[in-house]
């Protein structure tokens, strides 16, 4: 039987298109993504570096509830340029306890992944509450309700701690049993403050 | 045996094509677009004025964003495409739609999701991962509400008169099926409250599944879903078959095989493996090809019949849709080489590619189709075809505007962070480049307001020309002709 009459079939056949459209379209998938998710090595988490604490895993939710992403990348790439303006370039190490992975894909502001550190929490704090306080020309929004609300106030650290855990981030009990200690009088600008300075720092304190 | 004789075969029922469903996805197709378009001109008007979300959580950038996306994606765009499924499986196939109360639940549990959802994200459930970002349960609800989209499309099929199945149905159907895959896979996630759950993947695994899906819902709800609308609706419009049926064959198994490689090129100079990146890029480059036969093929269904265009603004709008389509399935494969995304990544660059896809091709064959399908089901002419033109005019020039801000924005803005002075230190601070963007976004902002006006026109038109309506039922062709393929 030659091509055409093969595709006759399949056109007349709704039950052989069906497949024969899963079929094709899997294929890249199975051959690109499949072995990448099976390559435990692409998550293997840099020696020494321990998953976010309480403040700093609660302040990166609030980067992410807020949409940061939208306009800051946390992917320094190996230019020359870019290593100069933000730092060493982003490792696969460095992301393995990010879930989800927040690289972004635009830059309205600037990369973020080598920002600990860089300014001091009291900065941060006046620009996260009044950016043009800080940066006379910003156009980044004002987030004045992050001075307002207490970091713990959801309740649901230790939940969250226990479903990481559950995917392999190795909290211990005593960890767990002390997040709302340690969220304890915290406001959400201060644990997003946290997990700002923590970004690209390596376990040595050095990026 | 005997007895049949002389009672009247029992031919095939004469039910009228289901056409109310299609009426109210159409209706909620056109809110949506003028909602998600205005959250997108508000958004443009924060980045021009960063002082508009007045303090307000719900109205910043960060959260109104998503809310964007969502409403015109997944409110304007599956509305759009679920409803001209619906429309052009029964004609395709000569029967009425399978299950048509499973289709109604379609329609109206679609909306109450895009609503729930979109609400969902202006008071910061997210899942951050961008075009998936509404949480688990609304994860949930879209997975059941598509596979009764399955059901009701491919029941419709499995029950046809005519043997073969016509291309539109192939690409609907691939919109179907590929993307219940990427949305399964990309959504798994282990839940910690209803507004919160963590990615089952992590870090470099979740940012090649996340682009896997991030790609291809671009590949095959943006592209692919809307190819379908193409098929079936530009040769209604033009009066002409397909120029090469077996051209949009051939382009169709070419694209569900090529597209799905392609995610990566939005992960060049990442830390994902180096070969994974660079399957994506030449998979980018090979994707050329079926774009460009699919839009040949299109084009050359119309010649032959372009005195039309100068008395139907609905086939003018396919048409620049076309070229749209053309530009954007080539700056797209240009933007994937890694010499050209050191330049693009992460620019406004990006955001243009998008709005020339989004505005010049998605939105602008949805209006041409609608400027043609609704007064078809309405029974009676378009109300204003002056006014239809008027928008033609205003959605391309808002599209052009959009596309050359964009582009002026994101060119000067890769070059200008690359740019490294006489003595190897960088030549421009981030904040000042920043900050000599102000014109591009004031001009993207009027290009948006343009466009928005345009689509305000459309919705008046159609509000007016439903109004007029002397609805019809529509009936299948009678058996014989039905038997001849």
């Amino acid at each position: 039987m030659n091509a055409v009459g093969l595709h006759r079939k399949l056109e007349e056949n709704a039950g052989l298109l069906i497949f024969g459209i899963l079929f094709v379209s899997a294929i890249g998938g199975l051959v690109q993504v499949l072995p990448s998710v099976m390559q435990e090595s692409l998550v293997a988490p840099d020696v020494g570096r321990a998953p976010y604490g309480p403040l700093e895993l609660t302040g990166r939710d609030i980067y992410i509830r807020e949409g940061c992403s939208t306009c800051h990348s946390q992917q320094v790439r190996p230019l020359l340029a870019e290593i100069k303006r933000y730092g060493p370039y982003s490792r696969a190490g460095e992301s393995a306890y990010d879930r989800p992975f927040l690289w972004g894909s635009k830059r309205t502001g600037p990369d973020l992944h080598r920002v600990g550190g860089r300014y001091t929490d009291l900065w941060h704090r006046l620009h996260l509450l009044d950016p043009r306080s800080v940066v006379p020309n910003s156009i980044m929004p004002a987030y004045p309700w992050l001075g307002e609300r207490p970091a713990g106030a959801a309740g649901d650290i230790q939940a969250k701690m226990r479903a990481l855990k559950l995917l392999g981030h190795p909290y211990t009990e005593e960890q767990i049993a002390g997040a709302p200690e340690a969220l304890a009088g915290m406001m959400e600008v201060d644990a997003l403050v946290a997990y700002l300075q923590v970004l690209g720092v390596a376990p040595g304190g050095t990026p | 045996m005997a007895t049949a004789s002389n009672v009247t075969p029992a031919g095939p029922s004469r039910e009228s094509y289901r056409d109310r469903v299609v009426t109210a996805l159409v209706v909620f197709s056109i809110i949506w677009s003028l909602l998600g378009m205005a959250a997108g001109v508000h958004i443009a008007a924060e980045l021009v004025w960063p002082n508009l979300d007045f303090g307000q959580e719900w109205l910043s950038f960060g959260r109104l964003r998503s809310l964007h996306t969502n409403a015109v994606i997944f409110g304007f765009g599956v509305s759009a495409l679920m409803g001209t499924a619906f429309y052009s499986v029964q004609r395709t196939c000569h029967v009425p739609l399978f299950a048509p109360g499973l289709a109604w639940f379609c329609c109206f549990a679609w909306q109450i999701g895009v609503l729930g959802g979109g609400i969902s994200l202006l008071a910061g459930w997210t899942g951050g991962k961008e075009y998936a970002e509404l949480e688990w349960p609304f994860d949930i609800a879209i997975a059941v509400v598509w596979v009764c989209f399955a059901i009701v499309f491919f029941g419709t099929i499995a029950r046809r008169r005519i043997k073969p199945i016509y291309v539109s149905n192939w690409f609907y159907g691939a919109l179907i099926i590929v993307i219940a895959m990427l949305h399964i896979v990309n959504s798994l996630a282990i839940p910690v409250s209803i507004s919160k759950s963590y990615s089952l993947f992590a870090g470099a695994q979740d940012a090649i599944v996340q682009w896997w899906y991030g790609h291809n819902a671009v590949g095959f709800l943006l592209t692919g879903g809307f190819l379908g609308m193409l098929y079936y609706f530009l040769p209604k419009h033009a009066g002409r078959p397909i120029w090469s049926y077996r051209l949009s064959i051939i382009a169709f198994w070419a694209f569900t095989y090529s597209y799905i490689w392609a995610g990566p090129h939005h992960l060049h100079y990442s830390a994902i493996p180096e070969w994974v990146q660079g399957l994506g890029m030449v998979m980018s480059l090979i994707l050329l090809a079926p774009s460009w036969a699919t839009m040949v093929n299109g084009i050359m269904t119309v010649a032959g019949a372009w005195r039309k265009l100068r008395v139907d603004p609905a086939l003018k709008f396919i048409v620049l849709s076309l070229a749209f389509y053309g530009l954007a399935t080539f700056e797209g494969p240009m933007m994937s080489i890694k010499s050209v995304n050191v330049v693009s990544h992460f620019t406004d660059w990006t955001v243009g590619h998008v709005h020339s896809g989004a505005l010049g091709w998605n939105a602008m064959i949805t209006f041409g189709t609608f400027y043609f399908l609704v007064p078809r089901l309405m029974g009676t002419a378009l109300y204003s075809v002056r006014l239809a033109n008027v928008h033609f005019w205003l959605a391309l020039a808002g599209t052009m505007l959009y596309v050359l801000a964009m582009w002026g924005a994101g060119v000067s803005q890769g070059l200008l962070w690359l740019s490294l002075d006489e003595i190897g230190e960088l030549s421009f601070s981030f904040k000042d480049i920043m900050a000599s963007m102000a014109p591009y976004y004031a001009l993207r902002l009027v290009a948006g307001i343009v466009f928005l006006a345009g689509a305000a026109l459309l919705a008046y038109n159609l509000f007016m020309t439903i109004r007029g309506r002397r609805t019809v039922p529509a009936f299948p062709p009678a058996p014989d002709a039905a038997s001849q393929p």
